[in-house]
């Protein structure tokens, strides 16, 4: 059976700058995996490569079938939602007009997994500042309605790059649960973190990611050589 | 009373201006690249009045605007399409070179000394006699840019493709992230534009009746002006740029004596110089909300 994601020697170069030298590996149906690496790393290049969003070289393959050529709204309309650093709300718009347009992706015909009350009753904010500007939310709550946008999308897969950057230890830990929560549903999820035993912890199989190779395989989220994962975290 | 009529007249030029600007505004919104072309879409749509003289009013105003939205698109096909990521300035010079180019097909095609529109001609007479002198056509380039006005904000705040445009003028990458089909937000954004631009052509034939090769030019120069005062990045504060560079002109018209009006671009441009000095960022555009490079 393939996987539900499959990124082949993945190559990423902005101009002469390497991002990505090369990646492989595998994300199956419902499973959690995560890449952790220093900044630079290649992380979020590697996001966005699959998600079409940058050139890259070697395949990309959503189950089983490569997505080159495809354009990002055309990933989104395949199942594959994306929550990029930094949130990316569409910041003069309402709570509501952001979560309006995260539906758009949705795919007539398969039976949904995630709707609206599920996610409302996930983030009770989006309920209650519906109406508000989405620039006016604090960070963990532009945080969640950036969530609560990409699972609008009732993926199959949601990317999420950084997801805890910049908040608060609840906030973290917020996050997680609500990571568990997708899991739990059977959302596949491709998380790129900084937090890496936090991340490691969480994930079925995580990648150390270093200069744009990955160094470094962990499966079951137990590391039984911290100092492999300290070594393949700083490239050496 | 005079000052009547010479408020009314301003504001009715300020709201075709406002339609200019409309026009280039909503392409930009969404590509960020400027359209100097669309002002041979107006001039074009302009001939096309001439063209249909002998048919009703009413289908030659709907083949103006099936001929305008036809141009649009094509100079988004011909032109925005392959160019999309391209910088804006290259895009700004290819179109500029289209204008000229197309002006020099208007000048062979109908000859440089422009062709008579006579349609609704009837609306160039007076509405109340006396001090107040108000022609129609003052009062019907008020409510059809009202109109049109209000019919695109709600298509703006109302509708589907309305939020697709609105995500995409802000963040364009992360609106494809989420799954807007971009290109049919641009095609949509070019009809706007060419719907706009066939208003234009409508009223300012009616106005002034003679369509000469830079008939198009013209406008787009000084509607692209108001777009940068108000301020490029949003459409409202474009289309009120629009409005006060027109309305500034035509007040400007009313005031200065008829032998001295050759200087009235001179004045007109030297009060966007000073605004822009004053508020670089465009005149309703809020302070601080640029970042200064030094």
């Amino acid at each position: 059976m393939n996987p539900l994601l499959r990124l082949d020697d993945l190559r990423v170069t902005y101009g002469r700058v390497v991002a990505v030298k090369s990646v492989t590996l595998e994300v199956n149906e419902g499973q959690a995996v995560c890449l952790v690496g220093p900044n630079g790393a290649g992380k979020s290049s590697t996001l966005l490569a699959v998600m079409g969003a940058v050139r890259s070289r070697g395949d990309v393959l959503l189950r089983g079938t490569s997505t080159r050529g495809l354009r990002p709204e055309a990933l989104a309309h395949l199942g594959v939602a994306m929550v990029p650093e930094g949130r990316h709300l569409f910041q003069t718009m309402s709570v509501q007009d952001n979560l309006s347009l995260g539906t758009l992706a949705r795919r007539q015909g398969k039976r949904a997994r995630i709707d609206e009350r599920w996610v409302t009753e996930l983030f009770p904010i989006i309920g209650q500042f519906a109406s508000r500007r989405a620039g006016l939310l604090s960070g963990g709550q532009q945080q969640q309605v950036a969530i609560a946008r990409a699972l609008l999308s009732d993926p199959d897969l949601i990317l999420l790059d950084e997801p805890s950057l910049g908040l608060s230890p609840v906030a973290v830990d917020a996050v997680f649960e609500v990571l568990e929560r997708i899991r739990g549903v059977g959302v596949a999820i491709l998380l790129v973190e900084q937090r890496a035993q936090r991340a490691i912890r969480f994930c079925e199989r995580s990648y150390v990611l270093s200069d744009g190779e990955i160094r470094l395989e962990v499966t079951g989220g137990a590391v039984e050589d911290p100092q492999a994962v300290v070594e393949a975290y700083f490239g050496r | 009373m005079s000052w009547v009529s010479d408020l009314v007249n301003a504001i009715s030029l300020g709201v075709v201006y406002g339609l200019v600007a409309v026009s280039v505004g909503l392409v930009f919104g969404v590509l960020r690249q400027v359209n100097l072309a669309q002002g041979e879409v107006i001039a074009l749509g302009a001939y096309s009045l001439w063209m249909t003289r002998g048919l009703p009013v009413a289908a030659s105003i709907a083949i103006c605007c099936v001929v305008c939205v036809a141009m649009s698109l094509a100079i988004q096909v011909a032109i925005f399409r392959p160019l999309r990521g391209a910088s804006a300035l290259t895009t700004l010079i290819v179109t500029f070179g289209l204008s000229y180019a197309l002006e020099a097909v208007w000048l062979i095609a109908f000859g440089p000394n422009g062709e008579p529109v006579s349609m609704l001609s009837s609306l160039n007479s007076v509405v109340l006699g006396g001090s107040i002198a108000l022609r129609w056509i003052t009062l019907v380039e008020i409510g059809a840019s009202g109109l049109f006005f209000t019919g695109l904000v709600l298509i703006l705040y109302r509708s589907k493709i309305g939020m697709m445009m609105r995500a995409t003028a802000e963040d364009f990458q992360t609106a494809r992230l989420v799954g807007v089909r971009i290109d049919r937000v641009v095609t949509w954004a070019f009809v706007f534009g060419g719907l706009s631009a066939a208003l234009v052509a409508v009223l300012v034939t009616v106005q002034s009746p003679l369509v000469t090769p830079s008939f198009g030019f013209n406008l787009i120069v000084i509607g692209l002006v108001g777009v940068v005062l108000g301020g490029i990045d949003r459409l409202g504060r474009a289309t009120a740029g629009g409005f006060v560079v027109g309305f500034v002109n035509s007040l400007l018209g009313a005031v200065v004596p008829e032998q001295q009006l050759v200087f009235l671009p001179m004045l007109t441009f030297l009060f966007v110089i000073v605004i822009l000095v004053l508020r670089p960022a465009g005149l309703f555009t809020p302070r601080g909300s640029i970042v200064e490079r030094v």
